[in-house]
């Protein structure tokens, strides 16, 4: 097996990982940087980001209300720690994007523009029309092309992590073009692998957003936290859950009923605000959780329009005119026109909850580190947490700047700190053990059970009860399920047992990753009596700060279901208090 | 709303396995589609019901992400943006031309990396800020004047489309020299004349015939065909300035 020795490995190449790797660039040229993904960045989902990215550059604006917006946002499960260090980092990072040209949209005095997001007091989204994390990537794809030292492995699957004397000291992947496994030998591992939406059928992530580096981490011993909180953004369209951004709302969108009523004034969320006039934290500029939340109640008193695709509310932004829909909104009219044959312009494109962005992830510190040392994680994929119980829209894009710079400077600290590398021999045996998995899978012939059949099944008993609002009962049978596909997934065999660009072979170990974390969802959303954020039980209905403000923690078992830990979440300026986003709050 | 049509397609793939194939060859599979999907759908219905062992590259499925470029009856279109009610009931598939075929679907994509790399597509300050002094100022008007330019998503359609690239390998191409084109434009921007080694060179714009099939399959309407023109007006302005009136500064 061919060796490949580096200082530090990223594993992912989006927003989190390449900003990671210019990090590391910039501040120290001679270290060896592997830059690791399964896509070539470009493809990496952070493209389809579309709305923007907080950060406070406004005079009208403080740190302590983009503190308080995220805190509260979150339902008080953040680490208000870690989300000091975030707010305060945020303004510097979308700045230094500035200076890397990303085309912000503009004032027209020059200085970068914002745009009012929900669950935000003030306004404080920087974006670049609507294809802000499309910008971000390539901004920062082609910012990376400046630096000799990060030396690209564009796809190649990462199978294990190196784990010896304790320490990540590396990891294997497979060169998908021809199928080769390869050893990086690394001083630290930065995870930066996005998250696992795919485990859904309806979701606006890519198909590659399978939950692999969060399996990487969890199966070689560092645990997933939180991971129960799936965010459902309110506004994807019925057919394939494609994302229209908050944006759409931001700029003055509003959400109708059958009888087109502005029913989030019946959720808490009222009184109406005046149609074309949003105002901040009110209405349809509510948090996403109780968005999706308020459409599964207008579902169940029947106040839905029923389409082919089934049920939905209608987004109408027929008020905003064509040319501010052009200016700000281009990407959705060309989505909603070429993919549901409705043009925004002139008419409401009828939308339903989707699948967007998971909370949790493999539990970090403040530093970016994972209770493995040498191992790092950053972006969708880690949880450290900032977002709490729900992302507040536009804080992601940043979290993966802040995050993925942070990730790289405790990498380097780590290398600093000068430990031996274990030797050559113990390493290979770590290597050669995770050849040796993936080759019985790929030689295994007397298969039962089918990658799409399996994943079918998965995704059926995500969506029937792991949902916007889930009952003890869905949850326990979701977890009897998972488990069962657990097991059932070691008697899958491939068809294809050839070596180049095998996607056959991909989707199995693709398939394992959602398994797992799937599987770390539905015990963690089975355990979790309360409801908090985007965990809504229909069976413990109230917060429970008592017993549960608390950050769980899945624990990886290869074949039994996770043991979950508790974890205090870390108060400092904030007690947990209502969420209060009717018009009517001081 | 009405029921969704279906309609029975047939769908002849390219398939080639550089370990089992001597040659490329086609194969037809019969895919139940929904009026409303798009050509992607019908490979992922393959791959999930037919034959797993067909090979492609998708990720986005809204047309953003770049990764599943390929010819649709002949002309290069990405995948998830080919609606199956475009086409009769038989539609042809086949990887993106002028690329090596990897595999299937798949074409080498390294050529293009390194192109793009080339042009140095990344801003080359006119003039050093630091992060604590804020953004530089840009107006509305000054980021219009490139903004169209940034919007490449890498598909390399134009690629395929360009008869140019087909005959001469080494010509840098649309979308290459488009973001050089897009970050020489940019007011923040100083770095042209480190571009235009590679840009004005012999592989670089002066390659282009101007057929401007690049602009035509371009699923973003960047107009590559256009920033190529501009390139080489402001090249040729260049070459006079340099050439016959060597007192006046660029």
């Amino acid at each position: 097996m061919e060796i490949i020795k580096t200082d530090v490995a990223i594993v992912g190449a989006g927003g989190a990982g390449l900003r990671a790797a210019i990090a590391l660039a910039e501040a120290d040229p001679k270290l060896r940087i592997a830059l690791i993904s399964k896509v070539y960045p470009m493809r990496s989902h952070t493209c389809a980001a579309e709305g923007g990215a907080a950060g406070v550059i406004k005079s009208d604006d403080s740190l302590a209300l983009h503190f308080n917006d995220t805190v509260g946002g979150g339902d008080w499960l953040s680490d208000q720690d870690a989300v000091e260090y975030f707010i305060n980092e945020a303004p510097k990072e979308l700045t230094q994007l500035e200076h890397w040209g990303c085309p912000w949209s503009r004032e027209p005095d020059g200085s970068v523009a914002v745009r009012p997001f929900g669950g935000m007091k003030i306004k404080r989204t920087w974006f670049a029309a609507d294809k802000s994390g499309f910008h971000i990537l390539h901004t920062l794809f082609q910012t990376s092309l400046k630096y000799p030292s990060i030396q690209r492995f564009d796809e190649y699957y990462a199978t294990d992590l190196l784990v010896e004397d304790g320490r990540c000291q590396g990891l294997t992947a497979l060169e998908i073009r021809n199928g080769e496994m390869k050893q990086f030998q690394a001083g630290a591992v930065i995870i930066a692998a996005g998250g696992g939406g795919k485990m859904f059928p309806f979701t606006t992530n890519g198909n590659i957003k399978t939950g692999d580096g969060m399996a990487l981490a969890y199966r070689a011993g560092t645990p997933l936290k939180d991971m129960e909180f799936v965010q459902y953004h309110p506004t994807g369209l019925p057919n394939n859950g494609i994302l229209l951004t908050e944006g759409c709302r931001g700029e003055g969108g509003i959400l109708l009923n059958k009888d087109g009523r502005r029913y989030l004034q019946d959720y808490g969320m009222g009184p109406e605000t005046p149609v074309g006039q949003p105002v901040l934290k009110t209405m349809e500029l509510g948090p996403r959780d109780r968005l999706s939340q308020a459409f599964w109640g207008e579902q169940q008193k029947g106040n839905t329009v029923t389409t082919p695709w089934g049920d939905c509310v209608l987004l109408d932004m027929r008020h905003l005119g064509e040319k501010k829909i052009d200016e700000r909104l281009p990407l959705v009219r060309d989505l909603c026109i070429s993919y549901l044959g409705k043009d925004p312009v002139k008419e409401p494109i009828p939308i339903r909850p989707v699948v967007h962005y998971m909370m949790g992830g493999i539990h970090t510190d403040l530093q970016a580190a994972t209770r493995l040392p040498g191992l790092f994680a950053a972006g969708e994929c880690a949880c450290v947490s900032i977002n709490g119980a729900n992302r507040l829209g536009s804080n992601s894009l940043t979290e993966l700047l802040v995050f993925g710079r942070r990730a790289a400077l405790s990498a380097m600290a780590h290398l600093q700190s000068n430990q031996t590398p274990s030797s050559d021999a113990a390493l290979a045996a770590k290597a050669k053990a995770s050849q040796n998995r993936i080759q019985a899978l790929f030689d295994k012939s007397d298969g039962t059970e089918t990658i799409a059949g399996l994943r079918q099944e998965m995704m059926d008993t995500m969506e029937a009860n792991v949902g916007i609002y889930r009952t003890g009962e869905g949850l326990a049978a979701a977890c009897e399920k998972i488990s069962e596909l657990r097991q059932r997934y070691a008697n899958i065999a491939l068809t294809d047992k050839t070596h180049v660009y095998n996607t056959d072979l991909m989707q199995a170990l693709e398939l394992g990753s959602m398994l797992d974390c799937a599987e770390a969802v539905t015990v963690g959303a089975r355990d979790r009596k309360e409801s908090r954020g985007a965990h809504q039980r229909l069976d413990f209905t109230a917060r429970d700060d008592e017993n549960l403000l608390k950050h769980s923690l899945a624990h990886y078992h290869p074949t039994e279901p996770p043991r979950i830990e508790y974890l205090d979440v870390v108060i400092t300026k904030s007690q947990p208090g209502v969420r209060d986003y009717s018009g009517a709050k001081k | 709303m009405s029921e969704l049509q279906k309609r029975q397609i047939q769908l002849e793939v390219l398939r080639y396995n550089p370990e089992t194939d001597t040659a490329p060859r086609y194969q037809t599979y019969s895919v139940p589609c929904l009026d409303e999907w798009v050509v992607l759908d019908a490979l992922n219905y393959v791959k999930d019901h037919l034959d797993p062992t067909l090979s492609y590259r998708w990720s986005c499925h809204m047309a953003v992400c770049g990764s599943c470029g390929m010819m649709v009856n002949g002309e290069p279109k990405l995948a998830c943006k080919a609606f199956i009610h475009e086409y009769a009931d038989q539609i042809k598939v086949e990887p993106m031309a002028n690329f090596p075929i990897e595999r299937d679907l798949v074409t080498s994509v390294e050529d293009f990396i390194t192109k793009l790399a080339s042009v140095k597509p990344y801003l080359i300050p006119k003039e050093d800020k630091p992060i604590s002094a804020g953004e530089f100022k840009q107006t509305p008007a000054e980021l219009k004047k490139f903004k169209q330019y940034t919007l490449c998503i890498n598909c390399m359609l134009c690629y395929a489309a360009c008869p140019q690239y087909g005959l001469v390998p080494e010509f840098l191409g649309p979308a290459a020299i488009s973001m050089a084109h897009r970050y020489n434009q940019d007011s923040r921007d100083g770095g042209r004349d480190q571009r235009q080694e590679v840009v004005a060179s012999n592989e670089g714009v002066w390659e282009c015939s101007f057929v401007g099939a690049c602009s035509e399959v371009c699923p973003k309407h960047v107009d590559p065909a256009g920033a190529l023109q501009q390139v080489k007006v402001a090249s040729t302005i260049d070459w006079y300035k340099e050439h016959l009136m060597p007192w006046v500064t660029k």
